[in-house]
C-alpha cells in the first residue's frame, strides 16, 4: 500500500449497564426467554409514551466527562425506518443536539483521538432468520424477539484521526476500558454489548482531502476490527489505481471468508426523515451535577498507566504497564510501594506470570504477592523459583514461604545452586569472562555475589567446586 | 397555487410518500400536494419574522429533565405481548421475509 494513507473513523454502540430499558421500566437482561422483556412502551403499542431512564442519562454524562467532551442540553430525535427490529418503525436517537460532544481520547502511546460526540439512543430487538440456511435473502420467514428493544446505548463516533488497523485497535482497546472504568458498560464485544463500525477511507500520502469512505459492519472481535480494516484499504487502493472509483456504501464484513461485501444490491440512499420526538422533553444536564459526577469518577486508565510507569520506573506505555492496567492490576503495584518493595518487580511479574493466569486472580493476595517479591529481592528464592512459586500460589493459594518450603527452595543447593550461579554469571559477564581466561582472583567476587543473592543460604564450597568445575569446562 | 408549487412538488411528495410506505394514486398526489404546500405556506409566515435573537425551540412545554427511576418493573405477559401478533413461532413474532438488511 505504499504511497497511500489508510483514514478511519470509528463509530462504538455500547449497552448501557442499566437495570432497565431507555424508555420504560423492562428489564435490560441478557439472555431471557424471548419476549418477556416487554411492554406497550417497547412494543410501541398504541396510545404508549416513553420515559427517560435517569441511570442512562448519569451513564451517558460519565461517558462524556471520561472522554473529555462537553456536556450539552441535548434533545431526542424520531430516526425512522421500516425493519421489523424496531415495532415503533422508528428508533429514538439523538441526532443534531447529542448530550456529549466534542472531546478526546489518549491512545497509550499518546497520541489523542478526537470524539465527535456521543449520544443515547435505543437499542433494536433480535431477529432470527428461519429458513435458507439462516441468511436474510434467502429465508422463509423471520422470528422477532424484544427483549433488547430499546435497551440503552450511548454511540461514541470518533473523528477521522486513526491512521491504521493497529490504531483502531488500541482505539477499541482504551474506550473499551474507559468504558468499564465509567461502570457504564461491560465491555464485552464477543457478546454484542459493545459494537464497532467503521468508516474507512484512503488518500495519496501529502493529500489533505478525504477519499470516498465505506463503512464496514458485523466485526465482533479486535482481531476481526483489523482484519476487516486491512481488507477494505487493499481493496479501495486496487480499486483505484485500477483507475475505478470507490462508491460510499455500507459493507459487511464476513468473518468467515474474510472479505467485505456491499450490503445492498440496489441504490437507496436512506432517508431517516430525523424529526424531534414529541414524546420527550430536553435533557438538561445541570453544571453542578456534571462537575459532581466528574469529581466521582475512578481514575482513568490513563492515569492509572502513568501512575504505575511512575512506580516501576518504566514508560506509561510500555507492554508491561499497559497490560497491568488493561487487566486491572494495579491495586498490588500499589500495595508493593506501600509496603517499600520493588515496584518494577511487581509490574514484572504482574504482566507475565499473573497475566497468564489471570484467570484464577482471586487466589493471589496483594499481601502474599508483596511477601513473594520480598523473598525474590532478598535473594530467598531465585528468579525461576519465585515464578514457580507465583504460578503455584495463582493456580491453587497458599502462601509463598509454604510453597516455596514444599518445593524445597529455601536451601540453595543442587539444581537452585546452579540457577543462582547461573544468573551471577550472566549479571557478571565480563567478569567471567576474565576469570575463564585466569584471573583466579575473580572467584571472589562470583562467591560474594552469590552470598549476596541467595541471603547467604547457598552451599558456598560447593558453589567454588562448581565454578572450577565450570571454567576447567570453558563454559 | 404557483407559489406554493414552488415550496413543495408532487415529486416531493411522491418521495415522502414511498419513504412512509404510502401507496398514492396520482389523483391523491396532486392533491396532498395541494394541501401540503398550503400547510408550509402558513408556516412560511414565520419567515417575515427577525428571529435572529430567538433560540430553536426543542419542545412547546416549558419542561427539562423528565426523568424515571431505573427500576424494574414487569411489563406484560407474553401471551398478552404475542396476542396481538398475526404470527407467533417460538414464541417470537413471526414476520415476513425480509427484504435487505438492518439499516
Ligand atoms: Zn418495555
Amino acid at each position: 500500500m505504499s504511497g497511500w494513507e489508510t483514514v478511519i473513523g470509528l463509530e462504538v454502540h455500547t449497552e448501557l449497564r442499566t437495570e432497565t430499558k431507555l424508555f420504560c421500566s423492562c428489564a435490560n437482561r441478557f439472555g431471557d426467554e424471548p419476549n418477556t422483556n416487554v411492554c406497550p412502551v417497547c412494543l410501541g403499542l398504541p396510545g404508549s409514551l416513553p420515559v427517560l431512564n435517569a441511570r442512562a442519562v448519569d451513564y451517558a454524562v460519565r461517558i462524556g466527562v471520561a472522554l473529555h467532551c462537553q456536556v450539552q442540553p441535548s434533545i431526542f430525535h424520531r430516526k425512522n425506518y421500516f425493519y421489523p427490529d424496531m415495532p415503533k418503525d422508528y428508533q429514538i436517537s439523538q441526532y443534531d443536539l447529542p448530550i456529549d460532544t466534542d472531546g478526546w481520547l489518549e491512545l497509550p502511546g499518546g497520541k489523542r483521538v478526537g470524539i465527535e460526540r456521543a449520544h443515547l439512543e435505543e437499542d433494536t430487538g433480535k431477529t432470527t432468520h428461519v429458513g435458507g440456511g439462516g441468511r436474510i435473502h434467502d429465508a422463509d420467514h423471520s422470528l422477532v424477539d424484544y427483549n433488547r428493544a430499546g435497551v440503552p446505548l450511548v454511540e461514541i463516533v470518533s473523528r477521522p484521526d486513526l491512521r491504521s488497523a493497529d490504531e483502531a485497535r488500541a482505539y477499541v482497546d482504551e474506550l473499551r476500558a474507559i468504558l468499564v472504568a465509567t461502570g457504564a458498560s461491560d465491555g464485552k464485544m464477543e457478546e454484542g454489548s459493545l459494537r464497532v463500525d467503521a468508516n474507512v477511507s484512503v488518500r495519496p500520502v501529502g493529500s489533505t482531502a478525504f477519499g470516498t469512505r465505506c463503512e464496514v459492519k458485523n466485526m465482533n472481535s479486535l482481531r476481526s476490527l483489523g482484519r476487516a480494516i486491512d481488507y477494505e484499504v487493499a481493496r479501495q487502493v486496487r480499486l483505484v489505481e485500477g483507475g475505478g472509483e470507490v462508491v460510499q456504501e455500507t459493507r459487511h464484513w464476513n468473518e468467515a471468508e474474510g472479505h467485505t461485501s456491499s450490503m445492498r444490491s440496489k441504490e437507496e440512499a436512506f432517508d431517516y426523515r430525523y424529526f424531534p420526538e414529541p414524546d420527550l422533553v430536553p435533557v438538561v444536564p445541570d453544571p453542578a451535577w456534571v462537575d459532581g459526577i466528574r469529581a466521582a469518577l475512578p481514575a482513568m486508565p490513563a492515569e492509572l498507566r502513568r501512575g504505575v510507569a511512575h512506580a516501576a520506573g518504566m514508560a506509561p506505555e510500555s507492554d508491561a504497564v499497559v497490560t497491568v492496567v488493561r487487566l486491572g492490576l494495579e491495586p498490588f503495584v500499589t500495595a508493593t510501594v506501600a509496603a517499600g518493595a520493588d515496584a518494577g518487580l511487581a509490574v514484572r511479574r504482574l504482566a507475565n506470570e499473573v497475566a497468564s493466569e489471570i484467570g484464577s486472580l482471586a487466589n493471589l493476595g496483594p499481601e502474599q504477592f508483596v511477601t513473594l517479591l520480598r523473598m525474590e529481592s532478598a535473594g530467598d528464592l531465585t528468579t525461576a523459583q519465585a515464578r514457580t512459586v507465583l504460578k503455584d500460589m495463582l493456580t491453587g493459594g497458599g502462601d509463598p514461604a509454604g510453597i516455596a518450603a514444599a518445593h524445597g527452595f529455601e536451601a540453595l543447593g543442587g539444581d537452585a545452586l546452579e540457577a543462582a550461579l547461573d544468573e551471577v554469571v550472566a549479571d557478571n559477564a565480563d567478569a567471567w569472562a576474565r576469570y575463564v581466561a585466569g584471573e583466579d582472583k575473580l572467584q571472589g567476587l562470583f562467591i560474594g555475589r552469590l552470598r549476596g543473592a541467595t541471603a547467604g543460604k547457598a552451599d558456598l564450597a560447593a558453589a567454588a567446586a562448581i565454578l572450577r568445575a565450570r571454567r576447567a569446562a570453558g563454559c | 397555487m404557483a407559489g406554493m408549487a414552488q415550496r413543495i412538488t408532487t415529486a416531493d411528495v411522491a418521495h415522502v410518500a414511498r419513504l412512509a410506505r404510502l401507496a398514492v394514486t396520482d389523483e391523491e398526489l396532486e392533491r396532498f400536494t395541494g394541501q401540503l404546500a398550503a400547510v408550509l405556506d402558513h408556516a412560511a409566515d414565520i419567515e417575515a419574522l427577525d428571529l435572529g435573537g430567538v433560540p430553536p425551540t426543542a419542545h412547546p412545554l416549558p419542561l427539562a429533565n423528565v426523568l424515571r427511576e431505573d427500576v424494574a418493573r414487569p411489563g406484560l405477559p407474553r401471551e398478552e405481548a404475542l396476542a396481538a401478533a398475526p404470527a407467533v413461532e417460538d414464541d417470537r413474532f413471526r414476520v415476513p421475509r425480509i427484504l435487505g438488511e438492518a439499516p
